[in-house]
């Protein structure tokens, strides 16, 4: 403990709070750009999904087994095959980018059950009139089926995303310059594993629980069509 | 040559073949009432009009030219000239009433917006409902939501509505409400296919009346035929009991 607090003035260098703040700012880069483009990426796969008809068994296939697989694969082995992958057609993409698109690979597959499942909520009936009245597809999901899903949706989403933000520690592995990379550099130093890791624990902590708190904020905004209309009769208001 | 011809109509849920070859002609501005026991067909053969349901067999010709449910174009031509109202009315939950009538005239039939939004209003104004234009499908009550449902339908200009027992979830004093707007489209000469258990209404605007048992037509003729001298025992038993009560 008094080795600890002997050290703290040293760690706590501008320089080294710099670099803390800058991983930190990395991870939260990885988590947002790689979560987001997978949510969205994960939208088309599920769209695609439901390809009807005969001709589209192989793509309705290769979604199913896509979400199968990468389900069923840890984390770390997705990273080292996207390294691995993307090294052999490309020398000079950045490990950043290589972890982003480790997590996209992997959010695809993880929030696509998420969105199926508040696609699947909304009463078939709702779709049948859509589809009677000549809505597209792709409109009768836009216009009715998704702002009926979204509720559903969202907050598993967002939770997803909250508790990756832990996971993208793996990416250290591969080098990139993120949270635990950090950490493991300052340790190395011959600062004390407590104080670095303590340190780094709260960063991961400070990034994580305000979007909680934005998650819960929206669950209750979404929560019912009731509760979005009357958070919208507040805003006109 | 009848507005629309539907002959020896056979379709399946599943497996199982819910419709055992339907056949009946609605003449243009004329009403055609489906009438039977619940769980006879009589919403499947909407549904299939319009294509919801696929027949398996069987023709549905509109002015004599046969839609080839097969074919994607031709489902939606058939659904631009066919408009069904539902039993459970299925009002789009997220948009306000409004818009529910608003969206496929300006999405699909691409026409300008103020245009589409006052014709939508007169239409909620002819249900009886001009003040729940903003208001949401959840803040209605059932009778409301079933015109708003009418009003919706007749926005998109249908050559034929097809009204799945638009009065059965109506309070009673409703009930004459939405008959009266039904009996006015007829003033008006729309085409109309009925499914109904309102037998008095039915026998006062119907052209002719099909009543169906078990998937199958077991009767058609005028009203007067049907609900006062059935042939088939099926019929004066059915009715015996309706008309009692
Ligand atoms: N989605 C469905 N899946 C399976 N069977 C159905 C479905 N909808 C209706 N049926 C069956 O088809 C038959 C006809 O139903 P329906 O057309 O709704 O009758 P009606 O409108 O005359 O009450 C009934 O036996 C009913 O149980
Ligand atoms: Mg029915």
């Amino acid at each position: 403990m008094e080795r600890i607090l002997a050290q703290a003035p040293d760690f706590f260098t501008p320089g080294n709070v710099g670099l803390l703040l800058e991983a930190a700012g990395l991870t939260l880069a990885m988590t947002v750009v790689g979560c987001g483009i997978g949510f969205a990426l994960a939208f088309v796969l599920v769209y695609l999904r439901q390809t009807p008809g005969l001709w589209a068994l192989p793509l309705r296939l290769i979604c199913i087994a896509y979400v199968e697989v990468f389900r069923r694969i840890p984390f770390l082995v997705v990273i080292y095959l996207v390294l691995f992958f993307i090294q052999t057609v490309s020398t000079d993409a950045s490990l950043f980018t290589i972890a982003v698109i480790a997590i996209c690979l992997y959010a695809v597959a993880y929030t696509a059950d998420i969105i199926r499942g508040g696609i699947e909520s909304v009463p078939q009936t709702q779709v049948e009139a859509a589809r009677a009245m000549n809505l597209g597809r792709l409109q009768t999901m836009i216009h009715v089926v998704l702002p009926q899903a979204w509720p559903v949706i969202v907050p598993p989403a967002i939770a997803f995303a909250v508790s990756f933000i832990k996971d993208t520690a793996l990416v250290s592995q591969i080098g990139v310059f993120e949270l635990t990379f950090r950490g493991k550099e300052l340790n190395n130093q011959g600062f004390s594993g407590i104080l670095v890791f303590g340190t780094i624990a709260m960063c991961y902590f400070i990034l994580s629980f305000p979007l909680s708190l934005l998650g819960q904020y929206l669950e209750n905004r979404l929560a019912t069509p009731r509760g979005q209309r009357r958070a919208r009769k507040l805003r006109r208001a | 040559m009848p507005h629309l011809a539907v002959s020896g109509v056979h379709a399946n849920y599943g497996a199982l073949e819910v419709l055992h070859g339907i056949s009946f002609d609605v003449d243009r501005g004329g009403i055609v009432s489906l009438v039977g026991p619940s769980g006879s067909g009589k919403s499947t053969v909407l549904r299939t009009l319009v294509g919801l349901t696929r027949a398996t067999r069987g023709t549905v010709e509109i002015d004599g030219d046969v839609i080839d449910y097969r074919s994607a174009r031709a489902i939606r031509a058939a659904r631009d000239r066919m408009a069904i109202v539902f039993q459970q009315y299925n009002l789009f939950q997220n948009m306000t009433v409004l818009r529910n009538c608003t969206l496929a005239p300006v999405k699909i039939k691409r026409r300008p917006r103020s245009e589409v939004e006052a014709e939508a209003r007169d239409l909620l104004a002819l249900v009886g409902l001009a003040d729940k234009a903003d208001a949401y499908p959840d803040e209605l009550s059932g009778g409301q939501q079933q015109r708003v449902a009418i009003a919706r339908a007749l926005a998109l200009r249908p050559d034929i509505l097809l009204l799945d027992e638009v009065t059965s979830a109506l309070d009673p004093e409703l009930v004459g409400e939405v008959l009266d707007t039904i009996r006015r489209l007829s003033d008006e000469g729309m085409t109309m296919l009925l499914v109904s258990h309102e037998m008095g209404f039915v026998r006062e605007v119907s052209n002719a009346v099909v009543f169906m048992d078990a998937g199958r037509v077991v009767e058609t003729g005028s009203p007067a035929q049907i609900f006062d001298a059935p042939r088939s025992d099926r019929a004066r038993d059915f009715f015996g009991k309706v008309l009692r009560h």
